[in-house]
């Protein structure tokens, strides 16, 4: 897409009314983050303030026959060292419940208690005054540990986790109709096995906490929060034994969270028992190679999945068993992503019968929770996958393929019997098949097809895939805001939500803005701090926007209502007359006639104003925003790939997403998590992996192993085309998330291009896509030639 | 990942670096030239030198310039030296190639050349170029001076001849005559990371047959070498892909892959002919084409 | 551990600090001195979210100890606006939405200032050559390419 400069595009002052919804003003956020003025976690400190380091198992099952604490504690300097017995009353990390049952004897204890799981895991802690002595003690802690051997597969039979209990708490069963009838009246039944790899968020800064107990006030406060800040600390708050008003989490900058940051992790925790231990400020400022061992993995499936089509290739029934691979422990997510996988795996196409079994196994790997599009990531490419099988089995492409199953418009909403995070999955409107129309066209898509063959022809190895998704956003129940126009007219918005980087705050000071009649740059976004705002439900799953957006608009018509009603007072008007433009009470189409700015309002609503009276001062309100249901936007990739013939890799040459969101607030912000989210669904299908020896060694644990794109491995061309087709009929504005849709399908296009190039239909079955195969397949397609 | 605490040497002369590493070398003190290798390995505490001799200050060890037939490069000549022919002739072109290949521009500004040679990383670039173009390495140390062929030097796998108390202070690279060609290519997963397989062919070509012919194969075992069958194989013939392609092959069945995992074996055995064939087809297409070298234009 | 006095000059303002000898020059910055804008992303010199100009040249913060940078002109991010007015770079990120998190952004500026000033004349490739050695996981790059670019072409950092 074309973003119109941001500074063009600012609102000029005194138009009459200003149009911000839609219009891709410059962030709110940038200039400290320009300027080196942000405040990350890492950039939080406090006068006299401890170090904490944690002290991990380096084996990836084992059994804690003893941790030698004597010479880390010798050390001069050193505050305290705890093992689990200090910690004894702390009990396990919890989980944010589903309708899945059993999973309560799967958390994480803090500090591990008997036995070690993964490498990464937390053993012991140590607490210094600087964090270069702190990790000079910690390397003083000395566990012995009985290895014992790793359940590294969850395709393997499981094994026992403790006594009376297996490594698979649970499998997800979900399903409707009549799936036997439908193989057994099948043309066609088509079985592929496929995986997807570990990958995770792996933001650019590492987690942290920085903790501190105000005797004086009872408070205690932690900094370096994100995401679920009201969640992780009514949890953690429980967990404490404190009441939730006597403890503070302020998010601040966050250097991008991806599902993983925010969580609730035994170091939180930590942090927080050891301020009102040891009565001073606590740090932990997470490494690098410590981030990519503790903090949450995702994605990694195995799936073994059937269809049953028709002659003409419309899918009858779908049967799909798949394992996931949870890691060590439950966290906080539950078993949400298999949940999401088996709810959300039909996308956009209409399936008469569908049955899965998830199972959701242990491994002795590092935990695992959401990572962008979770679920979906992993699902669509499974989907997508089965699609262009059963072309090929039919002999349809891969376009006609998907119009002969994908839901109309017609039948929208369209409910399924499933459900997904606990609620009933009804996509609520969408025009699947003249998205596919638009991005064919908007791809070229029949020119590209020429271009690739003329180019095979001449020996380039070339190919064209395509990925269609449905995602999900705005996962409720609700979200509240408070908007209070302050006596100089500046203007405060207090979400619940949060930020992990993405632009929220324009976002809703854009929604806030237009609703108002101000420039959206008077509009203070505040976030992420409970100490401001009684409940929140944070950042993440692409809800923000929807949710806080929907509350921010109703928060703001009450304020302008308000400010009407009162400026009708001071102007001696028809508060109908009256309407609020650029900041300031007017007359309709009144001239140069008496104006009062929100200033004069607010100091008119105040307490001490003569003119209050009885009613409750202060120009300000709540709005809230409640949904049972997610919205679902949806989208198509297109990739082009080149394949080097030597070695075997991948090049992206063009990628194209199109995306319906149905409403864009900020056409800039959203083009830009799209691009953002594409580098992470082609990293996830090309290079980046976690994985393990035979012991159960984590081999990526540097930045030189768990290979994330640079500028250099981004395709070549990238296109972005948001449509605005199929407005959500679930919230005012019409919103859809917009934050996954760039990595959903990113994995299933690129797949499906490589096989296009290879001419090998079906060879693509595992993610990350591996040169050596692909040049092994280029062998024998030589030699198979030759002979 | 903060590094263990050492004792920072700052010597103001190289005789005064030797003096020092002679006094700390038996407590595990080291070199410090440009860090970007040895400073990450401490962060990960991987390494934890009680000692560290930092040579960045030593202004003799900052020349770099041609005498005898041979470019000298000092201890703390820094890869991006090299980004600009640092040398009229094929020599200062070949490197000025190679240099792009190595990590990324921040890191060129502070690694140096000798680092990466005392390092001996298998997949260095400066380790493959030295060992094809037969550098002489001199190493000194409180004992005296001695001067020994990269092959020699480099024992494998971040081993080499260098005694605890010995400093590599320069290394000799042979200029190249004013008619050889090169031809380098790598085989890397993303832009910059260290190679996967790397091969570099420089010869000459006479009449039209190829002469002087060095081939040498990096990043696949655990150390370069030169590729003698192959070189054997090219000497003397007409440069034709067909024949780069068999000695691409012949590459391919010399390998020796350091992976003990097959699959990948399998395909850096695959990588060693193909970066040799590209390596020479690069060779040979500068020499039909008429211009002289690859010239890339440099970074400051 | 035994520390050493030394003064660091950064963005022209000398600072007397004591620090030991291990202690990395981008933790000098940001933990001794307080200039927090430079980020630590790695540790091991991959991300790029520490670059800082070492007498002009870009480099790893992390890969250095505060003892190395003595008698240097260090910049950093903090110090390329001038008053309420961003530098070029700067006001081309905000303007092509080249951040979203703002974590890696320090280190892009202080890179893309570093060699834009040296190499005014950079070549479209050699611009997405150059910011390969910094990662970003928040915007594909897309944006910071076209950010350095703007800044290349109307040659404003020359
Ligand atoms: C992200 C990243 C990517 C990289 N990619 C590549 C790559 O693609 N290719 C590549 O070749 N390198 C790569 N490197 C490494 C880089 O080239 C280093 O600069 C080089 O390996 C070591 O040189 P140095 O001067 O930094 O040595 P240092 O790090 O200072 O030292 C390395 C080791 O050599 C010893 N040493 C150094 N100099 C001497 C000497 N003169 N005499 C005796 N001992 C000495 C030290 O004691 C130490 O043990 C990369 C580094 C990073 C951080
Ligand atoms: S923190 Fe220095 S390169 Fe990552
Ligand atoms: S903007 Fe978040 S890492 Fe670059």
């Amino acid at each position: 897409m074309t973003v119109v400069p941001a500074r063009a595009a600012m609102v000029p002052a005194g138009t009459n009314a200003p149009r911000l919804i839609g219009q891709p003003v410059a962030r709110l956020e940038d200039p400290p983050l320009l300027r080196g003025e942000g405040c990350f976690a890492g950039d939080v400190s406090f006068p006299h303030q401890l170090h904490m380091r944690v002290v991990r198992a380096q084996v990836a099952h084992g059994r804690i026959l003893s941790i030698d604490t004597q010479p880390a504690r010798a050390r001069p300097g050193v505050v305290a060292v705890w093992t689990a017995a200090d910690v004894a009353e702390v009990p396990p990390i919890p989980f944010r419940a589903t309708k899945v049952q059993g999973l309560e004897a799967y958390c994480q204890p803090v500090l591990a208690r008997g036995v070690v799981r993964y490498v990464g895991e937390p053993l012991a802690v140590v607490f210094a005054n600087d964090a270069y002595a702190a990790e000079d003690v910690a390397d003083l802690v000395v566990p012995e540990i009985e290895e014992r051997p790793a359940l590294l597969d969850a395709g393997e039979p499981p094994r026992e986790f403790e006594p009376g209990r297996d490594t698979e708490p649970t499998v997800i069963r979900k399903g409707y109709g009549d799936v036997a009838a439908a193989f057994a009246a099948a043309a066609h039944v088509i079985e592929l096995d496929l995986s997807v790899g570990r990958h995770s968020g792996v933001p650019l800064e590492c987690r942290g906490a920085v903790a501190r107990y105000d005797a004086s006030r009872d408070v205690l406060e932690m900094y370096g929060a994100a995401k679920k800040s009201h969640w992780n600390r009514d949890e953690m708050a429980r967990m404490l034994g404190r009441s939730p008003s006597t403890f503070h989490l302020y998010e601040g900058h966050v250097g991008g969270g991806f599902g993983v940051r925010g969580e609730l992790y035994p170091e939180d925790v930590l942090v927080c028992v050891a301020a009102l231990r040891l009565r001073r400020p606590v740090k932990w400022i997470e490494d690098r190679r410590e981030n990519l061992v503790a903090t949450n993995h995702s994605r990694q499936q195995r799936h073994r999945i059937a269809a049953a089509v028709d002659a003409e290739g419309r899918i009858l029934g779908i049967r799909d068993q798949f394992f996931h691979d949870q890691g060590a422990y439950v966290r906080t997510h539950g078993a949400r992503v298999a949940d999401m996988a088996a709810g959300l795996l039909l996308g956009p196409y209409r399936v008469p019968a569908y049955e899965v079994a998830g199972h959701f196994r242990l491994t002795n790997k590092t935990p695992a929770a959401t990572y962008r599009s979770p679920g979906r990531y992993e699902t669509t490419f499974v989907r997508e996958r089965l699609m262009d099988a059963v072309a090929q089995k039919v002999g349809i492409d891969a376009v006609e393929v998907r119009r002969r199953n994908l839901v109309a418009s017609a039948e929208m909403p369209y409910a399924r019997p499933l459900d997904a995070l606990g609620t009933d999955v009804v996509l609520d409107s969408g025009d699947y098949a003249g998205l596919l129309g638009k991005a064919l066209s908007r791809a070229g898509w029949d020119d590209r097809k020429a271009e690739v063959a003329r180019r095979r022809a001449s020996g380039e190895i070339v190919g064209l895939g395509l990925g269609m998704f449905v995602e999900k956003s705005g996962l409720g129940p609700s979200d509240g805001v408070r908007l209070t126009v302050d006596p100089s007219g500046c203007i405060e918005l207090v979400t619940g939500a949060g930020s992990v980087g993405q632009g929220m705050e324009t976002a809703l000071a854009q929604i806030c803005g237009e609703a108002l009649g101000v420039d959206y740059r008077r509009i203070r976004v505040v976030r992420g701090r409970t100490d401001q705002i009684e409940f929140g439900n944070g950042a993440h799953a692409s809800r923000v926007t929807v949710m806080s957006g929907s509350a921010t608009q109703i928060a703001a018509r009450a304020v302008r209502e308000k400010a009407l009603a009162a400026a009708a007072e001071m102007l001696q008007a028809d508060p109908a007359d009256l309407d609020l433009v650029d900041g300031r009470v007017v007359r309709r189409g009144g001239g140069a006639r008496a104006s009062v700015g929100l200033d004069e309002v607010a100091r008119h609503l105040h307490p001490s104003s003569r003119y209050i009276g009885r009613r409750p001062p202060g120009l300000s309100a709540e709005g809230w925003f409640y949904s049972d249901h997610m919205n679902y936007p949806y989208g198509v990739h297109i990739a082009q790939v080149r394949l080097d013939p030597g070695t075997g890799m991948v090049h992206v040459e063009r990628y194209l997403v199109a995306y319906d969101v149905g409403r864009a607030v900020n056409p800039m912000l959203i083009d830009g998590q799209i691009v953002g989210g594409l580098a992470q669904g082609l990293g996830g299908a090309l290079y980046e992996q976690f994985t393990y020896d035979a012991q159960g060694q984590p081999l990526a644990t540097t930045f030189a192993d768990y290979l994330m794109v640079t500028a250099r491995e981004m395709p070549d061309t990238v296109d972005v085309l948001i449509t605005e087709d199929a407005p959500s009929p679930l919230n005012p504005l019409g919103l859809k998330g917009a934050g996954e849709g760039g990595t959903n399908a990113a994995g299933a296009a690129v797949a499906a291009a490589v096989d296009d190039a290879l001419g090998r239909p079906g060879f693509v079955t595992a993610l990350p896509v591996s040169p050596a195969r692909i040049v092994a397949a280029l062998a024998t397609a030589r030699t198979g030639a030759a002979s | 990942m903060k590094p263990a605490p050492f004792v920072h040497h700052v010597p103001r002369s190289l005789d005064e670096a030797v003096e020092m590493l002679a006094r700390v070398a038996e407590d595990d003190g080291r070199i410090l030239a440009g860090g970007q290798t040895l400073v990450p390995t401490m962060a990960l505490r991987l390494a934890r030198p009680s000692h560290l001799v930092d040579i960045n200050t030593i202004p003799e060890l900052t020349r770099i310039e041609v005498a005898d037939g041979a470019l000298v490069v000092g201890a703390c000549v820094r890869h991006a030296a090299f980004h600009r022919p640092v040398e009229p002739g094929p020599l200062g072109a070949l490197l000025a190639t190679v240099v792009r290949h190595i990590a990324h521009l921040p890191i060129r500004t502070r690694g140096t050349m000798c680092g990466s040679l005392a390092n001996a990383d298998p997949a260095s670039e400066w380790c493959l170029v030295a060992e094809t173009l037969g550098a002489m390495l001199e190493l000194r140390s409180v004992r005296g001076t001695r001067t020994i062929a990269a092959d020699a030097f480099n024992l494998g796998y971040l081993e080499t001849a260098l005694a605890p108390d010995e400093m590599l202070a320069f290394v000799r690279l042979p200029l190249l005559p004013a008619t050889t060609r090169f031809g380098f290519e790598e085989v890397s997963r993303r832009a910059g990371d260290y190679a996967q397989a790397m091969a570099l062919a420089v010869c000459e070509i006479e009449g039209g047959v190829m002469r002087a012919v060095r081939l040498g194969l990096g990043a696949v075992e655990g150390k370069p070498r030169r590729l003698a069958e192959a070189e054997a194989l090219l000497e003397g013939a007409r440069p034709e892909p067909d024949l780069f392609r068999r000695a691409g092959a012949v590459a391919s069945g010399l390998a020796e892959p350091v992976e003990a995992d097959e699959e990948v074996a399998v395909y850096k055995r695959h990588l060693a002919g193909v970066v040799v064939e590209r390596a020479l087809l690069r060779a040979a297409s500068i020499a039909t084409d008429g211009s002289s070298h690859e010239i890339i234009r440099g970074v400051p | 551990m035994s520390e050493r006095e030394i003064v660091l000059t950064v963005n022209g303002v000398e600072h007397r600090v004591r620090v030991e000898p291990r202690r990395t020059l981008v933790d000098t910055l940001r933990e001794t001195i307080g200039l927090t804008g430079t980020h630590v992303g790695c540790e091991h010199g991959v991300c790029g979210a520490c670059t800082v100009l070492l007498d002009g040249e870009p480099v790893r913060a992390c890969l250095m100890f505060a003892v190395q940078a003595e008698g240097k002109a260090i910049r950093t991010v903090e110090g390329l606006a001038t008053g309420d007015t961003l530098h070029p770079m700067q006001q081309a990120f905000m303007d092509h939405h080249a951040l979203q998190c703002g974590f890696c952004t320090p280190g892009f500026l202080m890179l893309a200032v570093g060699v834009l000033e040296r190499q005014p004349d950079i070549t479209d490739d050699e611009i997405v050559d150059m910011l390969s050695s910094n990662l970003c996981r928040c915007t594909g790059y897309v944006n910071i390419i076209k950010a350095v670019r703007a800044v290349a072409a109307q040659g404003r950092v020359a």
